[in-house]
């Protein structure tokens, strides 16, 4: 990167998530139709779990009522708390794993799940004060948690995932299948 | 007056010990150490010679009680011939009684015939000292010590011997210690176990003068010297000596965690201090066990760490700071401390080199100005000596070698200067050149209120990037001031003068947020980082060598 071009405009410099990130997705999380989550997963191996832009929160001008990361009785996940350099006390999630319930104005309610396996480091409370930047950066200061996969299954935990090229060939898919005629 | 004239300053109350130690198998020089005669010329002296005058000593029946000390003279053959004669004499017991040497009621036969075959040549190895006070320690072992100085190409004044010795010398010393100790008692006299002449101190005593002598003169000190040769002293026959004494005293011997052996010799010494008598002799003979090896040396030369610091500056934006190996495979050419250290440790003959410096940037980031401090631990230096001059063309030959990396101030600190040179890491202010994207378009006002922000307080998580190595935390950083240079409607040059451990790259993208405040949020738009430089790093060390 030694000279700029500096007639670059936005549509050519690369981002930050195109120059660090990998993009994997998970389609119908949970079989619920179109709940797309879209995971960033860093060089380093750490994975930022957020909104694909096709998730349903995101459509039709929705708005949030509330976000809860009360999950269960028990277990709520603004109590995760690491420590040091392992990150000890980090609760352990599987892919199915809830992070938090989101409600929207409209009444719907949606559930956003890990989507990996890995230790909890943290997740979004500036999304709690301001709801808004969801709907605004789902894919930056809108994202919903942090989550470190084990050293040995940080190449495995992609297995399970999408593409971005087979991610946009199932979008596809569905907006060919409702615009057939039923 | 030659060495093997010297006065062996013995007392009549050695005899006993003298003799007993003889017929147990110690060699001439370890009955010395027994006896706690700390005159070192005693031990330079031919073993066979004080071997003789031992012998001499306790056979000597004419000697009267009265006398102190005795003085031996190779050369005197009427004594010499008198101790044999008594050996065989037929003298009436009443006489012998009434002569109250040394020979005590306890001497028998076999003792005495111990004695006479010891005589022939003291070719059996030291029960205590495992050869170490015998063959090991003269002309030849200090030509081997000498050649191996020699060999490593050292460069040195002065140096100082240290030796190491197996753990289980001290365990046939304490079990020697014990079988004199009731003969001690005895006479009504008392052998502490630390008056005992230590093995180390009579073959340093020996040994000092030859190496000395082989090094054409190298002073051998006693005590400081940058330069140590080490002779270490193994017997693999006789390491299980020390086992019983992890039954006996199990608490003196924690399991380690390297595969090394837990018998150290200080927690063998531990254990003997501890052991009451009677345990021991249960487990351990009395005297010990004749080996049937002496032992084996290997001398290793080491000279002290020295110390380089300096200033460096990077100009390239693929250069890591240290090797960058992923999985046995490098990743990337090169890196700063490689190129910094390569000539160094070539003109220093060093070994091997610590680099650290105050701070550090990625990989993309160059760092321009009077540079960062940075400082090495040269290890085992063969070369130490070099002037101010030399330093210069060392420098110099840094700078000629890569157009990647440039050093100033290259100049010999101390150990202790390090920290100076690390307070900077924490403390001290730095500034640097961000070259800034914005999503949306601006105009130089747009960016003009940027300059008059003073000491901004940040909080920073942890940045995202470097999360898998570092504790999860908020860190509140300032940045004291900044100034922005307009350059076209997507870009600007931002210069800022930050407190130390402030995370520059998080400040501009925002990471996620996690940045607060951060530069999308004043300008309210997405901005991104393209190229960053250090401009300088506030630290005043190391102090500036004059051109």
């Amino acid at each position: 990167m030694e000279s700029v071009e500096h007639e670059d405009t936005k549509t050519n410099a690369p981002s930050v998530i195109d120059r660090y990130y990998t993009c994997w997705y998970r389609a119908d999380m949970k079989g619920k139709p179109c709940e797309d989550h879209c995971i960033l997963q860093h060089s380093n191996r750490i994975c930022v779990i957020t909104l694909a832009e096709t998730h349903p929160i995101l459509q039709n001008g929705r708005t949030i009522k509330s976000i809860n990361y009360q999950i269960s009785n028990g277990c709520s996940r603004l109590e995760n708390k690491v420590s040091g350099k392992s990150k000890r006390g980090g609760q352990f999630l599987t892919d199915f794993a809830p992070l938090c319930r989101i409600t929207c104005t409209d009444e719907t309610e949606y559930t956003i799940y890990s989507c990996i396996r890995g230790r909890l480091l943290e997740v979004n409370e500036n999304i709690l004060e301001t709801p808004n930047l969801l709907l605004e950066k789902p894919s930056t200061e809108g994202y919903i948690a942090v989550i470190l996969p084990k050293f040995e299954e940080s190449k495995s935990i992609t297995e399970n995932l999408l593409n971005r090229d087979e991610f946009e060939n199932i979008v596809s898919k569905r907006s060919s299948a409702q615009s057939q005629p039923s | 007056m030659d060495e093997n004239t010297v006065m062996l300053p013995l007392k009549e109350k050695d005899k006993p010990i003298i003799q007993k130690l003889l017929s147990a198998g110690c060699c001439a020089r370890c009955v010395l150490r027994f006896c706690c005669v700390s005159v070192q010329a005693a031990y330079r002296k031919q073993p066979e010679e004080t071997l003789k005058e031992l012998q001499m000593f306790i056979n000597d029946t004419e000697n009267d009680k009265c006398q102190d000390s005795v003085a031996l003279d190779s050369r005197d053959d009427y004594k010499s011939k008198d101790a044999a004669e008594s050996e065989t004499s037929e003298d009436p017991p009443n006489k012998r009684a009434k002569l109250e040497t040394s020979i005590t009621d306890v001497q028998s036969e076999e003792e005495a015939a111990a004695v006479v075959k010891s005589k022939d040549g003291d070719s059996r190895v030291c029960v205590v000292c495992l050869g170490i006070l015998q063959g090991l320690c003269g002309t030849t072992q200090a030509i081997k010590i000498a050649e191996a100085v020699k060999a490593g190409n050292y460069e040195f004044d002065t140096l100082v011997l240290s030796v190491s010795l197996p753990a289980q010398l001290c365990v046939r010393e304490h079990s020697c210690w014990l079988y004199v100790k009731k003969e001690v008692r005895e006479k009504g006299l008392v052998l502490d176990k630390d008056d005992v002449i230590q093995v180390k101190e009579a073959f340093k005593w020996i040994m000092q003068g030859m190496v000395t002598k082989e090094l054409g003169g190298i002073a051998v000190v006693t005590k400081v010297s940058p330069f140590e040769v080490s002779v270490e002293f193994t017997h693999p026959e006789t390491d299980a000596d020390c086992h019983f004494l992890a039954a006996t005293c199990p608490d003196c011997f924690k399991p380690t965690k390297n595969k090394q052996s837990v018998f150290t010799r200080m927690a063998v010494v531990k254990a003997l201090e501890k052991i009451p008598d009677a345990k021991f002799l249960k487990h351990y003979p009395c005297p010990p066990t004749q080996p049937t090896s002496s032992c084996s040396p290997q001398v290793q030369c080491l000279h002290v760490s020295v110390f380089v610091a300096g200033r460096y500056n990077k100009f390239c934006r693929s250069l890591p700071q240290t090797p960058w190996v992923i999985d046995g495979e490098r990743r990337m050419e090169s890196s700063v401390e490689e190129l910094i250290a390569a000539p160094i440790l070539s003109a220093f003959r060093a070994d091997g080199f610590n680099f650290s410096s105050s701070g550090r940037e990625d990989v993309d980031v160059r760092t321009l100005g009077n540079g960062r401090p940075f400082a090495m631990e040269l290890l085992n230096p063969h070369k130490s000596r070099f002037s101010k001059e030399q330093m210069k063309q060392l420098q110099e030959t840094i700078n000629q070698s890569s157009d990647k990396i440039k050093v100033r101030d290259l100049q010999i600190v101390t150990r202790e200067a390090m920290s100076r040179m690390k307070e900077g890491e924490e403390e001290k202010t730095k500034s640097y050149t961000a070259l800034v994207w914005t999503q949306k378009p601006i105009q130089r006002e747009d960016i003009s209120f940027i300059d008059d922000i003073k000491d901004l307080t940040l909080d920073q998580k942890t940045p995202l990037r470097v999360l898998h190595r570092r504790a999860l935390a908020v860190r509140q950083r300032a940045i004291h001031s900044m100034s922005t240079r307009f350059l076209d409607s997507h870009h600007f040059y931002l210069r800022l003068k930050t407190q130390a451990g402030t995370y520059i790259k998080e400040f501009v993208h925002g990471d996620f947020g996690r940045t607060i405040p951060n530069l999308c949020q004043l300008l309210k738009t997405d901005t991104d980082i393209l190229e960053l430089d250090v401009e300088s790093v506030d630290v005043d060390w190391p102090p500036p060598v004059p051109e």
